[in-house]
């Protein structure tokens, strides 16, 4: 057991901050090219898809270079390092695994380039938790799929290129996992119909689509026919290490001691309140659990284990937290801590009453905390399916 | 960075397990738990094994490893709810090592590392009070070396140690007063937990000698009370292991409206909820038992956060260790029962939540 990181590793860190004080200005002084220098500069460094082999475009880095990389990006509250969050979490490992050698030139470049970005089509109206019986229908005519179908809750779907979409191509199945087969599907085809949906916060995020007699060539598909359910299982788990996450909320965890410092209660400081500060600390230890977590399950990764389902731990103390902190905040501010952004008294720009409205995004997208105890008991614990 | 074991840990720790599973199992833990929780034989077993001199360097008989490794057996013997005073055998050796001088050293710890002598470590004297404040009991200057005076309450295993190490307030600060068993007044103090016994000890009038009574700085005595927090928190990383076995083997098993419980959300979501938060106090206690040794400026807060999580989380991993079971759960005849009881001894044990979580909150800038 060493938390000590090699002369290399602290040399890697030592780099990315010296880049990060060169290329990243404070908030203000940024100007409107600066997201495009900043996506161009990290991609000549080889950090978007740091950990993809170089084949591809990628700079096969390591697991703890990636964790220091995603670790000091997050301190620095640094910008993504691609515009497509799940072309380069799942959709281009999937490529990478699954792809023909076509599929890779197409699509992979443009990925790391931000120049395309992904929206990922699995839940459907009637198909949310119970992803496997979706219903969404490809029939092969020629050398076309006719996809007909609805998905629903796409997350980025309005401002999205192109969609990996899982449609059933098989119904008389045995298993519901069976007959799936995945598809690449350009959202502006003929009889593509994205309508955004507005959620409790007023964003437009998420999407329901439409599709109508879309042609697919069959060269789009993903994978062979009817492994669309391995090709999805095995792509997600290309979403590593939680590290950055942590993070993130290590720095949501000082906003909120610095807001309990400044906070009065009844005429009180805030932070004398012992509730108030068990509470913090409650954060602070999830957080910490999180971290630490995380470190145990790298090493595990380093020396070859494979993880099974550890990381809905992790995810589990994420859905809370991002759920409980917020609300502690609002909480704690009284009427102000109602007021949204542009309120007279909102209460730190309505950052908080903002994200009080939008968990749902972390916390159900990818999978209710019921599906991920549903994982953990059935996988880690050996309990049998429902 | 490598925040895993090494193989000769995880052999220690299979060692361990085999020893509580085939050695020590269950019926002989409660036979043991209700005769006073001790074994000479199985003591002297151990010792030879190696288990009492972990943290004894190599030059008083140990084997010189660190606390991370007091923690893998610690927790595997959890697993077992191992009655004997392995942590307060432990506790002694750290406060011996952090407080003594080369010769009280060479005096206590070859026989201590052999498993010769068993000793424990005693704190506080107000069995809800954690503060420099809360060591009433002293050592005043006599003519051939000092004379105590007070009672310890709750000291863990005092009536199987041959030698306790009891914190006083001296002529000149803190100290700890070594004394014999024979020179003090040992009076049982049971508690829930059986697997833990516990006595009070009163050192009035006990004379001692000059070299018998180690200086200890707040410092020293709050790494102390960090280390038992630890030692704690790991027999609470072993002991939640196996009622969570326990009851997820059960789960499997029993069947009501034609399906094992296991099948159904209700006891599927407790049990996963149960997994995270063992988990979590795992990861937290390990970090702790590396900064022991490792980083001891960061332990204050890696024990609060490991101890401030474990004591509610464990309690809670209990109540549904034994809730899940249902009927059979609250018999005396089966084990969870007895994991639930040792949920509730570790609860208050150097420092409940709420001590763990204000420290926590002040180190944390608050």
């Amino acid at each position: 057991m060493d938390f000590d990181y090699t002369a290399e590793e602290n040399a890697f860190r030592e780099e990315v901050r010296n880049f990060i004080s060169e290329n990243l200005p404070p908030k203000k002084e940024r100007d409107k090219n600066f997201l495009n220098t900043w996506l161009e500069k990290v991609r000549a460094k080889g950090w978007v898809g740091f950990s993809w082999p170089k084949e591809f475009g990628g700079s096969a880095g390591g697991l703890i270079e990636q964790t220091i990389l995603r670790e000091e990006m997050a301190l620095a509250k640094a910008p993504p390092l691609g515009t497509s969050m799940m072309g380069l979490a799942w959709v281009g490992p999937g490529i990478m695994e699954y792809g023909t050698e076509e599929q890779k030139r197409k699509f992979i470049p443009d990925i790391l380039d931000s120049k395309v970005t992904w929206c990922t089509g699995y839940s459907e109206p009637n198909h949310g938790s119970d992803l496997a019986a979706i219903q969404c229908k490809a029939e092969l005519h020629g050398d076309n799929y006719v996809v007909n179908g609805q998905k629903i809750w796409t997350t980025g779907a309005p401002w999205s290129q192109w969609i990996i979409l899982l449609t059933r191509t098989q119904f008389d199945v045995e298993s519901k996992h069976d007959g799936i087969t995945c598809l690449l599907v350009p959202m502006d085809a003929p009889g593509v119909e994205v309508r955004p949906i507005e959620n409790m916060a007023g964003d437009k995020h998420f999407a329901e689509i439409f599709f109508t007699d879309v042609q697919v060539p069959v060269e789009n598909r993903l994978g062979a026919e009817g492994d669309g359910w391995k090709v999805t299982v095995s792509a997600l788990a290309n979403e590593r290490s939680s590290i950055g996450e942590v993070t993130q909320m290590f720095a949501k965890l000082e906003n909120l001691k610095e807001l309990v410092k400044v906070t009065y209660k009844q005429g009180k400081p805030a932070q004398e309140d012992p509730s108030v500060r068990r509470k913090v600390a409650q954060f602070e230890m999830k957080i910490a659990a999180m971290k630490y977590n995380g470190l145990r399950y790298l090493t595990k990764q380093i020396k070859g284990e494979p993880l099974t389902s550890e990381t809905s731990v992790n995810k589990l103390h994420r859905a809370s937290l991002e759920i409980e902190m917020d609300d502690f905040a609002v909480e704690l501010t009284g009427q102000a801590g109602l007021q949204l952004r542009g309120g007279d008294a909102a209460v730190d720009g309505g950052t908080w009453s903002k994200s009080a409205l939008n968990w749902p995004n972390v916390v159900i997208g990818g999978g209710t905390p019921n599906i991920q105890r549903n994982i953990i008991a059935e996988r880690l614990l050996g309990m049998p399916k429902d | 960075m490598n925040f895993g074991f090494t193989e000769e840990q995880n052999l220690l720790r299979d060692q361990v397990e085999r020893f509580m599973q085939d050695t020590c199992p269950m019926p002989r833990v409660r036979e043991l738990s209700s005769t006073g929780g001790f074994d000479e034989a199985l003591w002297k077993q151990i010792g030879e094994l190696g288990w009492l001199g972990l943290l004894i360097p190599e030059a008083h008989g140990g084997l010189g490893l660190k606390w991370i490794d007091q923690v893998v057996v610690l927790e595997a013997a959890a697993t077992g709810l191992c009655p004997l005073p392995i942590a307060s055998h432990a506790l002694a050796s750290t406060a011996i090592l952090t407080c003594a001088d080369d010769a009280q050293k060479g005096r206590w710890l070859p026989a201590m590392a052999s498993g010769e002598a068993v000793c424990t470590l005693g704190l506080y004297d107000d069995a809800n009070w954690i503060d420099p404040a809360a060591i009433t009991a002293t050592a005043k200057a006599s003519d051939e070396g000092y004379v105590l005076d007070g009672t310890k309450p709750f000291v863990s295993d005092a009536s199987n140690a041959d030698y306790l190490l009891l914190a006083v307030q001296g002529p000149n600060g803190l100290a700890l007063a070594a004394v014999g068993k024979e020179e003090v007044a040992i009076t049982p103090q049971p508690t829930m937990d059986s697997t833990k016994p516990m006595a009070s000890v009163d050192v009035k009038g006990v004379h001692i000698s000059a070299d018998s009574l180690l200086p200890m700085t707040t410092d020293q005595l709050s790494y102390l009370t960090d280390c038992g927090a630890l030692a704690v928190t790991a027999e609470m990383v072993g002991a939640g292991e196996a009622i969570l076995d326990l009851t997820s083997d059960y789960a499997k098993q029993r069947i009501q409206f034609g399906k094992p419980i296991g099948q159904y959300q209700g006891v599927k979501h407790r049990l996963a909820d149960m997994y995270v938060d063992l988990e979590s106090y795992r990861s937290l206690c390990y970090f702790a038992g590396w900064c022991a040794d490792d980083d001891p400026q960061e332990l204050a807060r890696a024990v609060s956060l490991a101890k401030g999580y474990a004591s509610d989380a464990f309690n809670q991993i209990g109540i549904d260790g034994v809730g899940l079971h249902g009927a059979i759960g609250f018999t005396a005849e089966y084990d969870a029962q007895l994991f639930l009881k040792r949920s509730k001894w570790a609860r208050p044990m150097f420092g409940d939540s709420d001590f763990h979580l204000d420290r926590v909150a002040s180190l944390g800038g608050l």
